[in-house]
């Protein structure tokens, strides 16, 4: 009894949450609700992060095979928890400037992470399907929050018209595979595959599942929507939208492939190869103009994903490992630069164009050389730690004989590094022109705190630790 | 006396903790203490980096020279997985690091006058590049070597674009983005390598000693090493991929231009010396008359183009190519002579070069141009400085006396052995050496001062003085008496030859070859 319960632990302890949530609203004062709600959801996220491994990183099946548990899921869940707790912190003093303060968003983001959680723990396809749209349905709402903004209503519109695309595409695949190997769960699904082969249609399938999946990364050609949800959506919540639904669908996205898929691993490798390839020059020629930060960082995260891909078309526990390493890396990079964002206030709202920033390391020496910092991480310059998401994530592939794939992706970061350059440049040889407001000590505390992580891990065996072990165990679960 | 001291850790800490404490400071600093910071920090930074040149002194008093093998090793658990803290200096490397121990107190004392905002910041990045530039020549394991060779870029593109000249933003993306092109395919083949050694070994391992045990088929040698060549030269810089050097020149503060040319130059060669001889020996061999090819044309070409500039910093620029055209022309020699004499070469012109930017910063101080038009007649206004130019300068054509000379007659007497085509082109650009430094000398030094100007300009001041005369002193010590050098360098480089020789699996007598 208690061993299925543990099993269950997280997304029970999210479910009963938001239920919980929204009953207690009412006995709070109206202009209470929405702190007290953030701080519940605070909580309950860090505990839903670490609950797998208070209660000894139970393995096995969950709600009758709906869900596989294993370490491969709590590690995702402890970043996805982790990650959607640090963007609710930071979207406090953005909501509270802009008059958004409102109780639901903290639901939304448990509704979000719920589905997060049944995502990276599927297997089934329609355990997938549903963890999918509970995330993204909660995240359509999140893009459109500030629903008296233009901008913001457009982002949610135009996310949730294509992301109903993508699902649909994505249903179809699943739908194909199902009826070709009449198995919804994944194990079953395997075994078919392993024992009669591939056939056409579940070719189709795997290729439409994983289109779907792609535009859930935002992985060029199905990048559309990124740069405009980005800009548009409110900047925490775009925060969020780079930090775990992306760690979330990536996962996902590992657990197909190497869960039912497995015998297809000649199949998706190209299709995995190829929009890896896309995705990181789309995203690096496309950043090259941009002047709104937000939009830089939307193509930021489409290249950063192609990297991310790189590791997982090599197909082995060891990419498997590099993904979970540099998506881990860009999770935490994401949050730090979004909290720098939303840090920099001027006297008539956010900072949005790159042009603000000039002058920065005169006007804010500190932030201007924590903005640095995240520039060269992303750029994948050693000694910050972007470089070693690099070294890890590059590293699989060369040893599946993927070598030109990486040089392609090295290059692609040598155009990539061109933007981010222009970001330091504006901050560090350009005259300063706005002034900025001080900051909140939470956002101050979150960007210095991940500057010095990407600055300083490499000076201590962080691979040594661990997390090392558990990496490892997680990337097992999947491929063995 | 330090064999149980971690020193080059230590050595490259210190300069770290110089950067970490003067960054703390100045975050401490209220705004009226502002001025005081920005006094105090170029001292702080001195002393750091004075206590650096005195340990790295007693690094090379220390050395056995006689030992080609590594020495003063430390090993520490770090990544995991075969990638962990090694380091070491041979013969090789162990010069330069004393080296670049010595630039950084130069410059720091030039710019404390020269450099006129945001001083304390301008120190920081001075001191984490030294940090960085020792950890190149002390790094053992392929990561930390790319690390230390990478970040090197971070720092020099803040000076070049904080503290540049007028175009600085275009020279300094250059540099960043050439360097860059360069060393990610590295990366590639690094990471290749390091896969490479779990599949041969049984373990990977990304010790860069161990990894010349490697046994890599004459095919992907040829394709590793073009991409660590593609780094190489591109840090070299060898024609044509030598476009972002005079840029970066050019816009780079005084003290830049030293450490670019005196020091981050020398990063080439090195890594050709550490790894593309040693672990590709077939290609080295293979492609050798490439580099010649390209030696050549960069020792005659740039000669040419140097001739004609009208920019002071740019002809030097120019002429560093030249000079390092020497380097790789020597160092594809696979022979005694030609090795040393790119070794040697590369020493001198570290401070040859470095001595000429410092000539070019005494004047530009003055009058804040850089046009060899506008001068003329100096040697009357200051005489000391013509004294010191003219030494550098003679340095720099190769006159026998100084450390110019020995260089470049070793690596021709190599590249003779080998092909004497290649030494006569060498030969040339000696000439056309002497053609465009005279030129710049007669132009701005001797003449008759036309431009008025010039009348206000004042002869070295007591630190300038001190700066050149102290690069003077090693300049000619280094030309009458090369062995320092030499005798320092020769086991670990006979070793090296000796490796490559065993290593190639074609016929090993390539002189009697060709």
């Amino acid at each position: 009894m208690f061993q299925a319960i543990s099993l269950m632990a997280p997304e029970l302890l999210l479910a009963t949450q938001t239920i919980f949530v929204v009953l207690v609203t009412l006995l709070v004062k109206d202009e209470k609700q929405a702190d007290v709600m953030r701080v519940v959801a605070i909580i309950m996220l860090v505990i839903f992060a670490l609950i797998g491994f208070l209660l000894g990183r139970p393995q096995g099946l969950a709600f009758n095979g709906m869900l596989r548990v294993d370490d491969f899921g709590h590690y995702a869940k402890l970043i996805i928890g982790l990650g959607a707790a640090l963007a609710l912190i930071f979207t406090r003093p953005y909501f509270k400037a802009e008059g958004l303060d409102r109780f639901e968003f903290s639901v939304l983001m448990l509704y979000a992470v719920l589905g997060m959680s049944i995502m990276v723990s599927a297997n089934n396809l329609l355990a997938l399907y549903i963890g999918l749209e509970l995330q993204t349905l909660a995240l359509y709402i999140m893009a459109a929050f500030n629903r008296d903004s233009l901008r913001a209503s457009e982002a949610g519109l135009k996310y949730f018209v294509l992301g109903a695309i993508s699902s649909g595409l994505l249903l179809y695949g699943a739908s194909l595979i199902y009826g070709f190997t009449g198995h919804l769960d994944f194990d079953g699904i395997a075994t078919v595959i392993a024992d009669d082969g591939m056939s056409v249609p579940i070719i189709g399938g795997m290729v439409f599942m994983v289109c779907g999946l792609a535009f859930k990364i935002s992985a060029a050609p199905f990048h559309m929507w990124t740069p405009d949800v980005y800009e548009g959506s409110p900047t925490p919540v775009t925060g969020f939208f780079a930090s775990a639904p992306k760690f979330a669908a990536m996962a996902l996205i590992a657990r197909v492939l190497f869960g039912p898929l497995e015998g297809a691993f000649d199949q998706w490798q190209q299709v995995i190869a190829s929009i890896a390839i896309i995705s990181m020059f789309v995203g690096a020629v496309g950043a090259l103009s941009q002047t709104n930060i937000k939009r830089l960082m939307a193509y930021s995260s489409i290249a950063n994903m192609g990297y991310a891909l790189v590791p997982l078309a090599a197909g082995t526990a060891f990419g498997l490992q590099g993904m979970l390493i540099f998506m881990t890396i860009y999770v935490i990079t994401s949050i730090g630069v979004f909290s720098a964002i939303l840090q920099m206030r001027i006297r008539n709202g956010m900072v949005e164009q790159i042009s603000d920033l000039s002058g920065l390391a005169k006007t804010n020496r500190g932030m201007a050389i924590v903005m640095t910092v995240f520039m060269f991480s992303l750029m994948g310059i050693p000694p910050l730690f972007g470089f070693f998401g690099k070294v890890f994530a590059f590293l699989p592939a060369i040893q599946a004989d993927l070598w030109w794939l990486v040089v392609a992706a090295l290059i692609a970061s040598v155009i990539g590094a061109f933007y981010y350059l222009r970001v330091i440049k504006t901050m560090w040889f350009d005259e300063p022109t706005v002034e900025f407001i001080d900051a909140p000590a939470s956002l101050r505390y979150i960007t210095t705190g991940v500057a010095l992580i990407l600055g300083l891990l490499v000076f201590f065996g962080v691979f040594t630790l661990p997390l090392r072990d558990l990496l490892e165990s997680a990337s097992l679960a999947l491929t063995s | 006396m330090f064999s149980d001291l971690p020193i080059l850790p230590i050595l490259v800490a210190i300069p770290i903790l110089g950067a970490l404490f003067l960054a703390v400071m100045s975050r401490l600093t209220r705004a009226d203490g502002y001025e005081q910071m920005e006094r105090n920090a170029p001292r702080t930074a001195l002393l750091v980096s004075l206590i650096v040149l005195i340990l790295s002194i007693v690094l090379v008093f220390d050395f056995d020279a006689s030992n080609p093998a590594m020495q003063f090793e430390d090993q520490a658990a770090w990544l995991g997985g075969g990638i962990d803290f090694r380091m070491g200096v041979d013969g090789i490397s162990v010069l330069f690091i004393l080296l670049t121990a010595f630039l950084p107190p130069l410059c720091i004392l030039a710019s404390q006058v020269s450099v006129k905002e945001r001083l304390t910041d301008y120190m920081i990045a001075f001191l984490i590049l030294e940090a960085l530039m020792i950890g190149v020549f002390c790094a053992l394991d392929l990561i930390l070597f790319y690390i230390f060779f990478e970040a090197v870029l971070i720092p020099m593109f803040i000076i070049i674009g904080v503290w540049g000249g007028k175009d600085r933003v275009y020279a300094s993306y250059k540099f960043f983005l050439y360097t860059l092109l360069g060393s990610v395919l590295m990366l590639a083949a690094i990471l290749y390598l390091y896969a490479q050694s779990g599949v041969q070994f049984g373990e990977a391992t990304t010790d860069m000693v161990k990894l010349r045990e490697l046994d890599i088929s004459s095919n992907i040698q040829a394709w590793l090493w073009l991409a660590f060549f593609a780094s190489f030269a591109v840090k070299m810089p060898m024609w044509p991929v030598h476009t972002w050097l005079p840029d970066a020149h050019v816009q780079a503060p005084t003290a830049g231009s030293v450490i670019l040319a005196g020091i981050l130059l020398k990063l080439g060669g090195y890594g050709f010396l550490r790894f593309s001889l040693p672990y590709f020996p077939d290609a080295s061999l293979a492609f050798a008359p490439i580099v010649f090819l390209l030696s050549v044309i960069a020792i005659i070409y740039t000669s040419l183009v140097a001739y004609r500039q009208n920019d002071m910093k740019k002809l030097i620029a120019y002429s560093s190519v030249a000079h390092m055209g020497f380097v790789t022309m020597g160092i594809f020699t696979f022979n005694l002579q030609g090795i040393q004499g790119g070794l040697f070469q590369m020493i001198s012109h570290g401070l040859v070069s470095g001595a000429l930017f410092f000539c070019v910063g005494v004047v530009y101080d003055r009058m804040h141009t850089r046009e060899i038009a506008f001068y003329g007649g100096l040697v009357k206004r200051m005489p000391i400085f013509a004294g010191f130019f003219l030494l550098f300068t003679m340095a720099n054509v190769g006159l026998p006396g100084t450390s110019g000379f020995v260089g470049e007659i070793l690596t021709m007497i190599g590249a003779y052995q080998v092909n004497p085509w290649v030494a006569a082109g060498a030969a040339l650009g000696m000439i056309l050496s002497a053609m465009y430094a005279l030129h710049l000398y007669r132009e701005t030094v001797f003449g008759e001062q036309v431009n008025e100007k010039l009348d206000a300009i004042t002869d070295v001041t007591g630190r300038e003085a001190l700066i050149l005369g102290l690069l003077a002193i090693f300049t000619i010590l280094l030309g009458v008496y090369p062995a320092l050098v030499t005798d320092i360098t020769e086991p670990a480089v006979a070793q090296l030859i000796a490796d490559f020789n065993a290593d190639l699996s074609v016929a090993p007598t390539l002189s009697e070859a060709r």
